[in-house]
């Protein structure tokens, strides 16, 4: 049986949990600990943290996070941002991470991908690819790093095909089209990137209502979907798009089990 | 640290291996991640977790010189000795071999081979998924039915005698075994929020001084 994911995704800074998280009970909304354990409590399936500080001197405090995180949470999760090295992330495992994503180090040296799976297992390797339409590109969608600023020309399909051949053990695909809309996934690129990779395939960027969740897991054949702000917001919890998406026969885990 | 019974994760340096130990310290064991053959020795109960791949597993294990100590450890567990728990790869690695790495011989304490999943799904599977509990006895005792937990894998085990459990994947999969004392999950307990730590609650709880 092949059942969806749900990913709530945490952008954090220096150790916080940063943009907007909104519950209104928590005594601390940027304590990455506490809201990891309330997603645990809600029914998340896995959590993403994006790791977005700029400055190379507080890896030690996304580290400590982690190791925090793993002590008082009992579901997987996934570091990405600023991983350029098998021993960032050997620093980022030994802490407690189940899985690190890479992106712009990895469209840079490609060759990271097979190293970190030789290392660590394809099942740790998560490579992040941000896709953008472009009629230029073979599949009309390329690649962009550097957080979505820096376009390489590189084509999303091929890229993302290229990944999952050098090791990569899932593809988190967002879109820098949809990102931030709230009209929903980018179902064609969703479509056109499953369609070439063997490997699961998480759905970002653009969710806005629990309808986006279904059409992610439905049309765009996604394994997993991503979203930040409609949780975050306290709109939706997740035990609430876990029944939405098994009422539309999306197979689950229901929230509490 | 409590004051719970010793429980020794054996660190051959893979992957992550800390959320194993801090699990079973939430359940009450004294856990320690070690390659230290006394503290091994002392341990109340071992714990052989493993991400990866098969041959790597196996080769870490070599060049942390535990190979021998982890295959006695199990062989004592399935006779009804010290009790062995063995996760992900750590309990394939029990098997005599794997698809995977086919010249990389297995610990050989459970017969059968490791075979790649197939029959129509994506592989690996990574998610979560419904157990088929066929002995729910100590380590799978009390969990709800069709028990729901965290899988990561590419491979897994044939099912056979000592299988205790399955989950249905394309195919039905082995999802746990045992011999006596000693056992095998493919699932991940340590990320299977809280049902996952029934399993390992229930492990500890089999150990002398496990409450």
């Amino acid at each position: 049986m092949r059942t969806v994911r749900v990913i709530p995704c945490l952008d954090v800074d220096g150790g916080r949990v940063v943009k907007g998280v909104n519950f209104v009970d928590l005594r601390d909304a940027g304590d990455p600990v506490e809201l990891a354990r309330r997603y645990d409590d809600e029914g998340a399936d896995e959590l993403v943290f994006l790791d977005i500080t700029a400055s190379s001197d507080s890896r030690e405090t996304t580290i400590d996070m982690v190791r925090h995180t793993a002590e008082e949470v009992f579901i997987p999760f996934t570091v990405g941002g600023g991983i350029r090295s098998v021993e960032d992330a050997r620093a980022i495992l030994r802490a407690g991470a189940d899985k690190v994503s890479v992106n712009t180090a990895a469209v840079e040296r490609p060759g990271l991908i097979g190293e970190l799976a030789a290392e660590f297992g394809e099942q740790c390797v998560v490579v992040a690819v941000d896709g953008r339409r472009n009629g230029e590109t073979d599949s009309g969608f390329e690649v962009f790093i550097h957080g979505g600023r820096t376009p390489t020309g590189l084509d999303a399909v091929g890229w993302a095909t290229m990944a999952d051949q050098m090791g990569a053990g899932e593809i988190l695909l967002t879109s820098m089209d949809s990102d931030g809309t709230r009209d929903g996934f980018d179902i064609p690129m969703l479509l056109a990137v499953g369609r070439a990779v063997g490997v699961p395939l998480i759905a970002s960027g653009g969710v806005g209502n629990l309808d986006h969740l279904v059409a992610g897991a439905v049309d765009g054949l996604a394994d997993a979907v991503l979203a930040a702000s409609i949780f975050h917001f306290g709109e939706h919890t997740i035990a609430a798009a876990k029944a939405h998406m098994a009422a539309a026969g999306v197979a689950v885990r229901p929230a509490g089990s | 640290m409590t004051d719970g019974p010793p429980v020794a994760v054996l660190d051959y340096g893979i992957g992550n291996l800390r959320s194993a130990q801090k699990a079973l310290q939430r359940m009450g064991a004294n856990a320690a991640l070690t390659a230290d053959r006394d503290r091994i020795d002392e341990a109340a109960g071992i714990v052989l977790p493993g991400v990866g791949a098969f041959g790597r597993c196996l080769a870490a294990l070599d060049a942390s010189g535990l190979t021998d100590t982890a295959r006695e450890a199990a062989v004592d567990a399935a006779a009804g000795g010290r009790p062995f728990l063995g996760i992900c790869v750590g309990m394939q690695m029990l098997f005599d071999g794997s698809d995977e790495s086919s010249g990389s011989q297995g610990l050989g304490v459970i017969e059968g081979r490791v075979r790649r999943i197939t029959g129509g799904v994506k592989c690996p599977q990574m998610q979560w998924n419904r157990l088929d509990i066929t002995d729910g006895e100590a380590l799978l005792a009390g969990l709800p039915e069709g028990a729901w937990m965290y899988f990561v894998h590419g491979y897994a085990a044939e099912i056979g005698p000592a299988t205790v459990a399955t989950c249905e994947y394309g195919t039905p999969l082995c999802a746990a075994v045992r011999r006596g004392n000693l056992w095998g999950v493919q699932f991940h307990p340590e990320k299977s929020g809280r049902t996952g730590l029934k399993v390992l609650g229930n492990f500890v709880k089999s150990l002398p001084g496990g409450s």
